[in-house]
């Protein structure tokens, strides 16, 4: 069972039933046991990171998300979510994150329309499970702040939006994906794959 | 960078998808759920579903048709067509939109933009102008009510407005255009993309592949909408892709 945690920031419809038709079972939710329990567990979200991280405090899942990634089992967070996986955020503010990866989330530099929003071509940088087989292709962004990873070995793959932007993040069983895998077509729905895989 | 769009548009009445031509003769072309997904196998980067049912049961109809398409497809999509309030954007967005249009309600009440853009973000509002050229007025003028009804407001201003109040797109209709199959409105198009720094999708007159590489070039937008010649396979979006690639303009 993949656990898709519900922290009152999006829609997790889309992600839950792109889930499914890859095969597994979804549960969206916001309790501890159901999320310990679960196989896989991913980290949606949509909107701002302090308010992210207000709700994921408020749910009391700032902890129980921190478990499950040191439990081994695999996480991935998606858009906002994979930006809650860095240590801290500059948008509207300093905002401590998850830290879960060494780095900082920042605004994109200006130089292309913000929102970043729209199809854009991944770069691989390094082997991974969650790369493993694919091409390179594009796939469907929406943000406006990008995440810089301390450690370079934790950039799996990046777009190029007048800069570089981090797309794939990875450390043991810690993802992160910036663009949306349930809206990113073939491409999208096989990093999804591999990530779901891994759960295995 | 950022790759030009290819958006087929279906427009729904009471849970079918119909067409017409300048808004007035429908027919019917099929079931939307199978449709979004037939287009998202086909390479569409996006979806559009216009609901132009007139009645309370069929806009509920839709907003279940949206869910239906949220678990089919894996594109993502925007929902537009008598939508009024945040609480329609609301309902919409659960279902599992990704964007939401709006048009004259919010020539009507312009705060509807900035309402929905601080609720959920400028990228879900996109902005539907139905604009025909006016020789009095010297420019182009906004219609509301389907093309029906004659606003007064000039088109460039309303689009500029409209990014003040954080609408994250523009969806533009030339009237003029529309249904003729003679190409997208260049001179409409350019104009308004060169007066907003947000994505502007054209919409009207796609008859062919080349028509879309004029939009993308010469008519600067973003993105290119089109129904009927995708609907009756006049012309496949991979065949419009392939165009543009030769010409080298990068798509998906």
């Amino acid at each position: 069972m993949i656990a898709i945690i519900d922290y009152g920031m999006g829609n997790l419809h889309s992600v839950s039933k792109a889930v499914e038709r890859l095969g597994y079972e979804a549960v969206v939710t916001s309790d501890k046991g159901t999320i310990a329990a679960a196989d896989g567990a991913i980290l949606p979200g949509v909107g701002a990171f302090g308010d992210a991280m207000d709700n994921l405090r408020a749910a009391g899942l700032v902890e129980p998300v921190k478990d499950y990634a040191s439990s081994g089992k695999p996480l991935l967070g998606i858009c906002l979510g994979m930006q809650l996986l860095f240590s801290e955020s500059e948008e509207h503010g300093l905002h401590q994150g998850l830290d879960l990866l060494p780095g900082r989330v920042v605004r994109l530099n200006g130089q292309g329309k913000i929102p970043h929003m729209g199809w854009n071509r991944l770069t691989f940088h390094q082997p991974s499970p969650v790369l493993e087989g694919l091409e390179e292709g594009h796939v469907y962004f929406v943000h406006s702040f990008k995440a810089l990873p301390e450690e370079p070995r934790d950039l799996l793959a990046s777009t190029d939006y007048h800069e570089q932007v981090a797309a794939i993040v990875g450390r043991d069983n810690v993802y992160g994906m910036q663009f949306h895998p349930e809206k990113s077509g073939a491409l999208g729905m096989q990093l999804l794959r591999r990530f779901l895989e891994l759960t295995k | 960078m950022l790759t030009k769009r290819i958006i087929p548009c279906l427009d729904v009445k009471d849970g079918r998808v119909v067409k017409g031509v300048n808004f007035v003769n429908l027919r019917d072309a099929g079931d939307p759920v199978e449709l979004a997904a037939l287009y998202d196998r086909e390479g569409a980067d996006e979806l559009v579903f216009l609901d132009i049912s007139a009645s309370v049961e069929g806009r509920a109809t839709m907003v279940e048709v949206v869910r239906q398409t949220a678990g089919e497809i894996t594109i993502p999509f925007t929902v537009g067509g008598g939508i009024s309030s945040v609480d329609d954007m609301k309902r919409l967005l659960r279902a599992g939109a990704d964007k939401i249009g709006i048009n004259t309600a919010a020539v009507k009440n312009p705060q509807l933009i900035s309402d929905g853009a601080r609720r959920f973000g400028s990228q879900c509002i996109v902005v539907a102008i139905d604009a025909k050229y006016n020789p009095e007025m010297g420019e182009w003028e906004v219609y509301t009510h389907g093309g029906r009804t004659p606003s007064g407001i000039k088109a460039l201003e309303w689009a500029r407005e409209a990014e003040r109040l954080g609408a994250g797109e523009i969806l533009l209709t030339s009237m003029d255009a529309d249904g003729t199959k003679d190409g997208f409105d260049i001179p409409l198009t350019r104009a308004v993309s060169e007066s907003v720094s947000i994505p502007v999708i054209a919409s009207g007159g796609a008859g062919k592949a080349d028509d879309f590489y004029k939009v993308f070039t010469e008519g600067k937008a973003d993105a290119g909408l089109a129904a009927s010649i995708f609907h009756y396979k006049e012309i496949s979006i991979d065949e419009v892709k392939r165009d543009l690639r030769a010409k080298g303009v990068e798509v998906r």
